[in-house]
């Protein structure tokens, strides 16, 4: 039987394969291989990083297994998305008017944290610091801990850094963010030092063993469930759940739903925004 | 609602209407801060203004400073779509009045989720 080949490009479906079930079988996410363009954007930039020559070259350079760096680079790119800060605008009006007055009304002592699951290059996160900095004086001797984590080492490096290119801030930083929290740091833009003290990075694969973490307050865990299968993200939701702390709370995108199935969780509606709530056992 | 687009360049003009109208705005257009302000005592007055910061005979920050003297004026909000990227830059056109500011290049989400931060554009559920 002649092999199904993509359009000019004379890569074959059973090389796209190769490449889906490398990354499905190293981060559980799903990416169809019949979707040509993906594999061509994503991929484009390490092709040329490794010197390959076309996605056959790739695909024959993971199938012999010997390529570590080369696939976590794999893994990175069809991985990483594209984020925005204050990524759909409602969840953190909801944060900043109910879930974390009530957090810290229940609270005993005086901390506060949260963890952006798949925190991608860590606008979440630090959007969630300014807002609390700037729109939530009553947190003014709180210590707020802020935690991100992702699968991309790229991301996290970013994160860290908190460096950010114009065509990043553009989207979705309101300018009198920018100006306060922000500073010119050549083309880029740096978040400021007091914002990145309160934040930690770190790798974390969902199928892979976790690190230890502390029991958070809110987890933030958007947009990035939606790539596994069902049986994956009940096992992720589950052990999320673990990290919560009694009545913490869990916000997933605007349209992953795939919790109505799991014990343990609460869902309450709160204007635009739905949340899961850890009940109390 | 409508929109301003204050550039001097042509083409920046045609790209922000295709973005703004896009959005569900009717676009009008004016090639420099007095253009703008001659367009804005003809009206009708625009519910937006998107503003370049550099251009002849009257610049950005000057019509946004005009604009915020004249209370007639007081609804139109301002934003700044500039290749001024000093964080000074940034501070003195908000202290002038500007409501938001994006930096060139910029791409068309950039545009809509400004709006969306000023209630000028739906979010998506």
């Amino acid at each position: 039987m002649t092999a199904m080949t993509t359009a000019n490009t004379g890569v074959t479906d059973a090389d796209l394969a190769t490449i889906s079930t490398y990354v499905e079988s190293r981060s559980a996410i799903l990416c169809p291989a019949d979707k040509h363009y993906l594999f061509e954007a994503r991929l484009r930039p390490v092709l040329r990083a490794y010197g390959l020559t076309d996605m056959r070259e790739l695909a024959q350079k993971l199938r012999s297994g010997a390529h570590t760096a080369l696939g976590e680079d794999v893994v990175d790119a069809m991985t990483t998305n594209e984020t925005s800060w204050f990524r759909d605008i409602h969840p953190f009006d909801t944060m900043r008017q109910t879930l974390l007055p009530e957090i810290m009304a229940n609270k005993t002592n005086r901390s506060i944290n949260i963890w952006s699951a798949a925190c991608s290059t860590g606008q979440e996160l630090y959007s969630l610091a300014m807002m609390m900095d700037l729109q939530m004086p009553a947190l003014q001797g709180w210590d707020v801990r802020l935690h991100g984590t992702d699968l991309s080492r790229d991301v996290i490096t970013q994160a860290k850094a908190g460096r950010y290119s114009a065509l990043e801030v553009n989207r979705g930083l309101p300018a009198q963010y920018l100006a306060r929290y922000m500073t010119r740091d050549g083309a880029h833009y740096l978040v400021s030092e007091q914002l990145r003290r309160k934040a930690t990075w770190e790798r974390l694969n969902f199928i892979a063993p976790w690190p230890i973490m502390p029991r958070f307050d809110v987890v933030l865990c958007r947009n990035v469930l939606i790539y596994f299968d069902l049986d994956v993200r009940a096992r992720i939701i589950r052990k999320i759940r673990d990290t919560l702390t009694p009545g913490g709370y869990l916000l997933l995108g605007s349209s992953e739903t795939s919790i109505g199935d799991v014990e343990g969780f609460s869902r309450h509606v709160i204007g635009r925004t739905t949340v899961y709530r850890k009940e109390h056992r | 609602m409508l929109a301003m687009v204050i550039d001097d360049s042509r083409a920046m003009r045609s790209i922000l209407r295709r973005i703004v109208t896009e959005l569900g705005f009717e676009c009008v257009e004016a090639a420099d801060g007095q253009d703008a302000i001659d367009k804005l005592n003809a009206g009708p007055v625009p519910d937006l203004a998107l503003i370049d910061w550099n251009m002849p005979v009257l610049d950005g920050l000057s019509f946004v400073t005009h604009v915020r003297d004249n209370r007639e004026w007081k609804d139109v909000t301002l934003m700044m779509v500039t290749t001024e990227g000093e964080h000074a830059q940034i501070v003195r056109a908000l202290a002038a009045g500007a409501h938001e500011y994006v930096i060139k290049p910029f791409t068309a989400d950039a545009i809509q989720e400004k709006l969306q931060l000023l209630g000028l554009v739906g979010v998506e559920a």
